[in-house]
């Protein structure tokens, strides 16, 4: 027998209780649990982005973790970013520069590009950042954003989406 | 997913035999080969809530990374990026984001080959099923091994953060369920296959990586250097771990490891002690990669790396030699 187990955790401001089942992951519950279905499966392994979630602060692919792991943890998806129909300015961005077509992977590249900005703003660096500074923000932003794929490939309009937002912080 | 029991340890001191498991960390790997079936295990002992999450300098000047560091902490952290700047562009130049988010420190070691007959459990893998033989000895081999294989594995270590740990000296702690400690060189880590590919690693059942330890003192020039298919997330191709002094003019404290060629980060000593002392140039780089090459074995389409390597690691030792670059950095 393997057991059922407790899990507390803040979805969008919302704290949910519930027993799960262990294997069940963090993108499994946010869908099938809460019915929270903007974080989309994709592949469902970790490689297209299209799940991704920010967790505590920073982003993470949400396929990839057990829900079970994350007792206490205060987890963000797509419809925890605007404020009532006040869309957020990286939402605004998207529909103003058409940077989706069919729109399956948007919910991941938004809370995807949301975390980016943060990370810009504490000063993580990225593989193309020079020691002491930024590299151009559209190189800055295709190199940080390598973990969300779009089949429709509207990967121009979402690097000028994620670009009018974070400025020349180069 | 095969179902298993989950329990969280509170803390290193709270092993025990009793609640012996499979440890979950960042779980980036582990889980993605639980989906496949691959990784079957009965228990699982979460170990992301049992502390191990400091940098610290020791007394003696070395730097300690507990093992749930991750590897985005790690990259950005100050120290690491003005000492040891080999191992943070390392970190960065592997996975997404999102991954190094996730991915810890002891994870990143612990993660398995991304051969793709390990992973298509239609195919014969002695790593996956010990016995059932290899595929990828006459298969797809393009990213397999030239350095240190076996007649049953041709399977490499993904890690990049493995391999900069490896040219900068850095020691493994870790803690057996007896409670004994141990320390072990990044570079012995891991093992080569030899007729037993399923173990990918010297540790035991139940020995938990606690730490890490950066030596004091690293040689000042360091860099990274990956080849990979895609200029963002993929694998190495081949990669480069290269730290030294000049003292002199003359190349010192030479180290070099070498990612995407072998079962484990590849520390090339032989060219290592080939380059040390010797004043730099590219007719010397690569004569000591020749000599590092001497025993290589190619399987039909990875042969390309047994030329490509010596090259990539005499790029890096030019860009880290050349005076403009030398008087760059003091």
């Amino acid at each position: 027998m393997h057991a059922m187990h407790p899990l507390r955790i803040t979805v969008n401001g919302q704290e949910h209780r519930a027993d799960i089942d262990p294997r069940r992951s963090l993108l499994d519950f946010a869908r099938d649990s809460l019915n929270l279905t903007g974080p989309k499966k994709g592949c469902d392994h970790g490689q297209c982005g299209a799940c991704t979630m920010i967790v505590n602060g920073r982003r993470i692919n949400s396929c990839l973790s057990l829900a079970v792991s994350h007792e206490g943890d205060e987890v963000t998806t797509i419809e925890g970013l605007a404020e009532g129909s006040d869309l957020s300015a990286l939402q605004r961005a998207f529909v103003e520069h058409d940077a989706f077509q069919c729109g399956f992977c948007t919910p991941g590249q938004i809370c995807s590009a949301t975390a980016l900005l943060d990370e810009l703003k504490e000063g993580l660096p990225s593989v193309v950042s020079s020691p002491d500074k930024l590299a151009e923000m559209d190189e800055e932003i295709r190199e940080r954003m390598s973990g969300n794929l779009c089949r429709c490939g509207a990967y121009n309009n979402i690097v000028a989406a994620i670009s009018s937002v974070a400025g020349d912080k180069s | 997913m095969k179902p298993f029991d989950y329990s969280r340890l509170d803390s290193p001191d709270a092993l025990s035999p009793l609640g012996a498991g499979k440890f979950l960390a960042g779980g980036t790997n582990l889980i993605d080969l639980m989906k496949h079936e691959i990784e079957t295990p009965d228990a699982l002992v979460d170990v992301t809530r049992a502390g191990m999450k400091e940098i610290s300098q020791q007394p003696d000047g070395s730097i300690r990374i507990g093992s749930q560091i991750t590897n985005t902490d790690l990259a950005a952290n100050s120290d690491v990026r003005q000492n040891y700047p080999v191992l943070s562009e390392a970190l960065l130049w592997g996975a997404t984001q999102q991954l190094r988010n996730k991915a810890t420190t002891g994870g990143n070691f612990l993660q398995r080959t991304r051969c793709q007959y390990f992973y298509d459990t239609a195919r014969a893998c002695n790593k996956r099923d010990p016995g059932s033989g290899c595929d990828a000895m006459k298969g797809l081999n393009r990213f397999h091994a030239i350095l240190g294989a076996s007649s049953s594995c041709i399977a490499v270590h993904p890690s990049d953060m493995a391999v900069a740990m490896a040219a900068l000296d850095a020691e493994v702690l870790t803690r057996k369920v007896d409670g004994v400690e141990r320390r072990i060189p990044a570079s012995e880590l891991h093992r080569l296959p030899g007729d037993a590919p399923e173990r990918d690693h010297v540790l035991e059942n139940g020995e938990l990586i606690m730490a890490v330890d950066l030596p004091a003192s690293p040689p000042r020039l360091q860099s990274y250097r990956k080849i990979r298919d895609r200029s963002s997330y993929a694998f190495a191709v081949v990669s480069a771990a290269v730290a030294l002094d000049l003292d002199d003019g003359r190349m010192s404290n030479v180290r070099i490891a070498l990612g995407g060629v072998a079962h484990k980060p590849w520390r090339a000593s032989r060219a290592e002690t080939a380059l040390e002392g010797q004043m730099p140039s590219r007719e010397m780089f690569l004569k000591a990669m020749k000599e590092e090459m001497s025993e290589a074995q190619g399987h039909g389409h990875n042969d390309f790396k047994i030329d490509l390597l010596p090259r990539v690691v005499a790029g890096v030792l030019r860009d880290l030699t050349a005076p403009e670059r030398n008087g760059d950095r003091t």
